[in-house]
Formats: structure tokens, C-alpha cells, sequence
């Protein structure tokens, strides 16, 4: 068989859907029809779902099922980390049973990693995964977990060994959710919103063989699930948005989208809205004052040169040249962005600032920001974290001298929470 | 707009920083910028020869290579990072854009080619002792006498002034104000009536002078009266010219820093081990390439035209201007005692930084410049 091309892509995509995209079948109809043509996700595997083509031919599959206004299968949430560490290290009973629901969105996943005593430390887990005859048994407690209260199966992982090294002692279970041995409860910010959840564990059942890979490997797992995440959230991410055709297959998929972005729609607010800035300084007259004029520039300038920092990563990418430092400095940029819109925001709004909801500008866009800006230095890696990564792997620096890697993970001090 | 180099471009980066590295080790710095010059003429054509830099963008027909500001800003970059002594900025910058902008075919013919194979030195006078940057700050004026021009007035802050052969001079009409008025004139370095005094300057490697025109006879450059928009559009280029080089600095500045911290040892430890040290240095890289993004960004828009130039130019420098000083200010503190040494290197960059910093206006000044010409 010949190479194919963006032509030859082009024309059999579009030779499918001709042949088969029927807007009056059901969501989860459809998508059963398209997650078996591979054209779902025609990078992945041949024998799971896809049609083994390079990822750059992702963009005129999707172009095509645009012009068509065909529905794709399902991308969005937590189920995209789910599928690719899946797909990555599962065996053939789990992509069996987990792929396709994932593709056709009538399974939706969650990720139970942070706890309350490990956010940064992520590997110092201490829910506890413990053999009980033919079955795991889960206990502990995880939080910051996005849509655990919707979601059927969850990542988890969770610590199986503790007379070995903490990294070493890990396990990573695909566990389901909805069984009596867990708990999920919403999980209140200081902005008001509830994202997140907190989730419990009370002697929850795994089967064994829904444990990947090893006891041991659990850590590597993991990496695989965050360097996807970290992949995701990048800053180039497009949100989800349903189509607004008429029909009923088209309002289904409105309904799952809306269902699975609801945790994320203060998430503009967390990046500081630098967007605003001139329009509200306008408004208010602000924009006359100097000192305030000087915090504008300096928000312009950072976002700016912030958005030239990355056009240059991706540049180098597309040339399929090694990425500079440039590339891994978007995160750590991106909260020092947002902490000076805040900064901004503040002095543009003056008095009205003190002030929320509807008694405050932009019925309480403004307000929102203000209380939200503090995540983004936290969420997805702190700044700490990311300067250790800077540092550590873009400028070599040596690693801070550990004191827990060395020694059974039992004997390691840490955090007393409550069970 | 392109946001990568071309091969081209990184071959011939290569090659220069090659160049500069044999020719204008610190070592060859410190010598040259203890001289009342700052230069060496022998020395510095025969550097500028190897590779005619101060032909890069000056256009076939004058004489030069015809390459853009793109590559004029990589040779910049390249001298910021080796702190370069030598008349560069000067005449390849501030001279040939002022002609390149204003100079009518004829002028441009009998000017240029001398600067592009290096036999001439250049500078540009525009600022005077208020260090102003705009051409309403000009108070030098140019009577009419005849064919020629005489000028009356002192300008300052004038790179390499002292040494220039030819002198792009910014005066205006008697009695005129603001932007309308202003013409452009050469002068010869040894006119009659020129006193030029050699400033004593923080940063020995940025040569700055005193000019007193005592009615100093001058040709007109370009229109007489025309000059207020070629002087802001060489103010744009020069200011894009000068984030580049300090970029270079900065970058090279961050560099040296760290590779100290790898090799101090303190505390049973290397230091470059310690969290503190390790989150500065991530910071320091996060403040140069933010400004490297924001001097690439404002080449590549010169070459390829963007009518939001003039703010560019300001954001551009405003961004270099606090990035090098601060990448400066850790770069002494990493060094500990050390870095506060003459002996040690440090100090002529952390003075370079200084020295930029204010030099065609300080990041508050460019800050406010960029806001009232955003457009974006």
C-alpha cells in the first residue's frame, strides 16, 4: 500500500462520512459506527479504534467532519488521560473493555492522584492498596479531583509496598467508582466554585487483573498520565465546544460537552482576563492615570512576550527542531501573567473591587479574577515545581539532596491526615 | 510574522560568535576600552572586514549586503554578548539608518559605501545635555549660508562622538518648535568649530561625547524641514537594534552565572544544589527569553512591516532594559564577593546593562511610549 497523503486522507475521510455520517442516529449509535471505521482517532492503533496514521493528519480529519457537521467521537475531560495511558500500558482486557465506552462517551473517567498530604509530592502517596484474597482493597483519601462525582472509573494511584522506596512501592488501578467503598464529596475554593471533589475510600474493591502493570510500576504509569495532562495544558488547548446545528444527535453532544466543561468555566477568571484590561481602563478613566498606565504596560508586555515565547517553541517543533529553553517556560510565565492582571484589575477597578456578584463590575467577572488568579500558581504544578523542572532539566542544575528516596517508604516522616 | 531563524541565519550567527569569541575575548575588551577611543582603528577593520558587518543591511546598491534587520539584530545580539568595543552600534545603526531613512539616491551614493567597507566611522547626534530622545528636545540650530549650513548648539550623550569621522547631525530651523523644523546635516569629525569632548562614562566599553557646534559648517541631509519622520523611524530601528544586543548580554550574563554556581562549592556542596539558587536561575531564564521574544519579534516586524512599529520598538526595549539589569543584579549576587571584583568579568556587563538601560530612554519612558502608540 502507498504512503498516504493529505490528499489521499482527505478523500477517504470524506468518502466515509458520505457513506455513513447520519445525523439521526443516536449519540452513542454514531459514535459505536465511527470508533470501529477508525476515523474517531485515526493516530491511534489499527487493531484499537484508529487507523495507525501519523498525528498530522488529525487536522484534515477534523476539517472534513466540520464541513460535514458530522459529530466526532468523544474528546474532552479526563477520559483523553485515561485512554492514552490506556492505550500506552493496559493489556488487551482493559482497551477491550475501556476504549470504546471512553470513544463513545458513555464512560466518564476521573484522576485520583493528589492527596491532601502529597500535592507537590505526588509519588508520597499514602492511600493504601492492600491484598485481601482475590482482591484489592483501596483505602485512603484523594482530592482535587475533577468530576469525581459524575465519573465511573477513576485513575487511581495508590501505595501497595511500603518497605520498599516510595517511588518503588506504587501501584496504578482502573478503579470503578460506583460501588459502595467510595465517597465523593464537593470540594468548596475560595472563589466559591466547587471543581473539584474530595474522594474517600472505605475499603473500595479493585479486581486484580484492573491493576496496571505491576506493583511497582505504578509511578511510571503515572508519568505516562501526567505528561499528557501537562501536554493538554499547554496553552493551546481549545475548549471543547459542542455544535450549534439543530437535531438531536447535536444536542446530546451540547449536553455532554456543557456536562463536562462546567468545572472549568472560571478558568479565563484564573488567567487574569488580561483580555479586559484596556477596555476597563477606558471605562473607568483609569487609563489617564500614569502609575496605572505603567502596571498596563508591564501586563502587556509579559502577555505578550509570553505569547512570542511560545510561537517560538512551536516554530522550532514545526521545523522539527529541538525546542529551546523557550518551551518549557509557559506554566511558570503564564502565573506571573495572572498575577499581574490581578494587580491590574485592582487598580483599574478601585472601590468597586471590594465588592462581588452582581453588586460588583461585569456582574462579578472582575471579582471572580481577583479570587481566582491564586490557582494558577498552584494548579497543575506550582511555580516552585516549575522552577525545579527549569532548573533541574533545562539548566542542569543538580537535584535538591533527597531524604526520603533511600529508605523504606514506612520509615519516611510525613504528613497526619485525617481518615 | 516568522518566529524562527533560518539555517542561514543560524550558520552565520555561528561564524560571527566564532569570530568575536577569537577576536574580542574580555580580555581584549578591558584593553581596548581603557583607550581614550574605544577602539583601534587597524583592529576593528580588520574584524569588520571578515565577515562586513557594518555592511549587513545596507543595501547592494550603497555598497553593502543588502540583508535586513533581522541580521543587523543577530550581529548586535552577538556584540552584546561579547560586550564588544568598537564603533558598531554607532555607525552601522544609529549613522546608516538616519542616511538610509533620509538621505536622498545621491546622498545615500556618496555615504554609504565608505561605511560599508569600514574606512568611515559614524555617528549620530540627536540628544542633547536633557538626554531627550524625541526630535522636540532639539534645541541645536541650522542657518542657511549660501549652498552650505552653519550649526549653533552642543549635543551630548553622542556614541562615539568623539572618534566619528562623519557625523549625522539633528537640528532645526531658528525659531521653529516641536517636530516641525528639524532637518538632518552631515558634518566631518574635523570640521571647523567642532570641539568634541570624550565623556568619562560608567560603562568604559559605550564611548560617549560632548559636541559643541560653533557655527560649524554643514551639508543638509535629505529635505530641509523633513526630518521629524526618518528620525522616528531611526529611533524605532535603533531602539529595536539596541534590545537585541542586550539581549545578547543578558543571555550571555545568565549563562556565566550559572556555570559559576555549578562550580562554587560551599557548605560540603555545590551551590548551584541549593533550592534558592536554582529558582533565581529558572527566573533569570524566564526574564531573558521573554525579552529575547519580545527583540526577535520587533526585527522580524521590521522586515516584514507592521504599522505598530513604534510601539513594538518601546516594548521591545522596555522589556530588555529590566530584564538585562536584573539577569546583572543575580548575576553579582551568584557570584558572591567575587562578582563585586574589577578582576572578575561581571562588571562590565552588569555596566552594559546599566548603560543600556538608560541609554534612548528607560523602561518607565518606553513603558508610557508603548501605551500611547498601541495599537494591537
Amino acid at each position: 500500500m502507498s504512503e498516504p497523503t493529505e490528499q489521499s486522507v482527505r478523500s477517504e475521510v470524506r468518502a466515509w462520512l458520505k457513506e455513513n455520517w447520519n445525523p439521526k442516529l443516536g449519540l452513542v449509535e454514531w459514535r459505536t459506527k465511527l470508533a470501529h471505521s477508525g476515523w474517531g482517532v485515526p493516530h491511534w492503533p489499527k487493531q484499537w479504534y484508529g487507523r495507525d496514521l501519523p498525528v498530522k493528519f488529525n487536522a484534515i480529519v477534523d476539517e472534513e467532519f466540520h464541513k460535514t457537521g458530522a459529530v466526532g467521537v468523544a474528546k474532552a475531560g479526563i477520559r483523553t488521560l485515561a485512554a492514552a495511558t490506556i492505550l500506552a500500558h493496559g493489556t488487551d482486557l482493559h482497551k477491550e473493555k475501556f476504549l470504546l465506552r471512553i470513544l463513545t462517551g458513555e464512560d466518564t473517567w476521573c484522576q485520583l492522584f493528589s492527596e491532601p498530604g502529597s500535592g507537590s509530592d505526588m509519588a508520597g502517596a499514602v492511600t493504601r492498596a492492600d491484598r485481601q484474597g482475590n482482591k484489592w482493597v483501596i483505602n485512603g483519601q484523594k482530592v482535587w479531583t475533577t468530576s469525581a462525582h459524575k465519573a465511573h472509573w477513576g485513575l487511581l494511584l495508590a501505595r501497595a509496598n511500603w518497605d520498599v522506596a516510595k517511588h518503588k512501592g506504587l501501584a496504578y488501578f482502573l478503579l470503578d467508582m460506583k460501588q459502595p467503598g467510595v465517597q465523593v464529596h464537593p470540594l468548596k475554593q475560595m472563589n466559591g466554585h466547587a471543581s473539584f471533589n474530595q474522594v474517600f475510600f472505605t475499603d473500595a474493591m479493585v479486581e486484580p487483573e484492573m491493576m496496571i502493570s505491576d506493583v511497582g510500576d505504578g509511578w511510571s504509569v503515572a508519568t505516562t498520565t501526567l505528561m499528557h495532562e501537562r501536554r493538554g495544558a499547554d496553552g493551546t488547548r481549545t475548549w471543547a465546544t459542542g455544535s450549534k446545528r439543530k437535531g438531536r444527535i447535536y444536542e446530546e453532544e451540547r449536553a455532554e460537552v456543557a456536562t463536562t466543561m462546567e468545572p472549568y468555566k472560571w478558568y479565563p477568571q484564573r488567567a487574569g482576563r488580561v483580555d479586559l484590561v484596556l477596555e476597563r481602563a477606558r471605562e473607568t478613566g483609569k487609563i489617564d492615570d500614569p502609575v496605572v498606565r505603567q502596571e498596563i504596560a508591564k501586563l502587556l508586555i509579559m502577555s505578550k512576550a509570553s505569547e512570542w515565547t511560545a510561537r517560538r517553541a512551536r516554530a522550532a517543533q514545526e521545523q522539527g527542531r529541538p525546542q529551546g529553553p523557550e518551551g518549557s517556560l509557559g506554566k511558570l510565565v503564564s502565573s506571573h501573567v495572572a498575577r499581574q492582571a490581578a494587580r491590574v484589575h485592582t487598580y483599574i477597578t478601585g472601590a468597586d473591587a471590594l465588592l462581588s456578584g452582581e453588586d460588583s463590575p461585569m456582574n462579578g467577572v472582575i471579582a471572580e479574577i481577583l479570587v481566582s488568579v491564586p490557582a494558577s500558581s498552584i494548579a497543575g504544578g506550582t511555580d516552585e515545581i516549575q522552577r525545579n523542572i527549569i532548573s533541574e532539566r533545562v539548566l542542569k542544575m543538580p537535584r535538591e539532596t533527597s531524604v526520603d528516596t533511600d529508605k523504606p517508604f514506612k520509615d519516611v516522616p510525613r504528613n497526619i491526615t485525617a481518615s | 510574522m516568522r518566529f524562527s531563524f533560518t539555517p542561514e541565519q543560524e550558520e552565520f550567527r555561528t561564524s560571527l560568535r566564532r569570530l568575536l569569541d577569537a577576536r574580542q575575548p574580555t580580555k581584549e575588551v578591558r584593553r581596548l576600552m581603557a583607550t581614550e577611543a574605544g577602539f583601534e582603528r587597524e583592529g576593528w577593520q580588520k574584524l569588520n572586514g571578515e565577515l562586513g558587518l557594518t555592511a549587513i543591511h545596507i543595501p547592494e546598491a550603497y555598497g553593502g549586503h543588502g540583508f535586513g534587520v533581522s541580521e543587523l539584530a543577530i550581529v548586535l545580539e552577538e556584540m552584546g554578548r561579547n560586550v564588544v568595543c568598537a564603533p558598531y552600534f554607532s555607525t552601522a545603526v544609529l549613522a546608516t539608518t538616519a542616511i538610509l531613512n533620509a538621505g536622498t539616491e545621491a546622498e545615500k551614493k556618496a555615504l554609504l559605501p565608505g561605511i560599508a567597507d569600514g574606512s568611515v566611522t559614524a555617528t549620530l547626534a540627536f540628544s542633547e545635555a536633557s538626554g531627550r530622545i524625541d526630535g522636540a528636545g532639539v534645541a541645536t540650530t541650522a542657518t542657511k549660508s549660501g549652498k552650505s549650513w552653519r550649526l549653533r548648539g552642543t549635543k551630548s550623550f553622542v556614541l562615539d562622538g568623539h572618534t566619528a569621522d562623519l557625523i549625522v547631525v539633528l537640528a532645526r530651523r531658528p525659531g521653529s518648535k516641536g517636530e516641525t523644523g528639524l532637518s538632518f546635516f552631515t558634518v566631518a569629525g574635523n570640521a571647523k568649530g567642532l570641539e568634541r569632548k570624550r565623556l568619562k562614562t560608567m560603562d568604559e566599553t559605550r564611548k560617549l561625547a560632548r559636541l559643541t557646534f560653533k557655527n560649524v559648517e554643514a551639508k543638509l541631509l535629505g529635505k530641509a524641514g523633513g526630518a521629524s519622520a526618518p528620525f522616528a523611524k531611526t529611533m524605532s530601528q535603533v531602539l529595536v537594534c539596541l534590545a537585541n544586543e542586550m539581549v545578547g548580554g543578558a543571555d550571555r550574563l545568565r549563562q556565566d552565572a550559572l556555570d559559576y554556581t555549578k562550580m562554587r562549592m560551599q557548605f560540603g556542596r555545590s551551590i548551584a544544589s541549593f533550592q534558592t539558587t536554582k529558582h533565581k536561575a529558572a527566573d533569570m531564564l524566564v526574564d531573558v527569553e521573554l525579552a529575547k521574544s519580545a527583540a526577535y519579534y520587533a526585527a522580524a516586524a521590521l522586515d516584514e512591516g507592521d504599522d505598530d512599529l513604534p510601539a513594538l520598538a518601546s516594548l521591545a526595549k522596555a522589556a530588555a532594559s529590566e530584564a538585562y539589569l536584573q539577569t546583572a543584579i543575580h548575576a553579582v549576587q551568584m557570584h558572591g564577593g567575587i562578582g563585586f571584583t574589577w578582576d572578575n568579568d561581571t562588571h562590565l556587563w552588569f555596566k552594559r546593562a546599566k548603560s543600556s538601560e538608560i541609554l534612548f530612554g528607560d523602561a518607565n519612558q518606553h513603558r508610557e511610549l508603548m501605551l500611547r502608540h498601541w495599537k494591537h
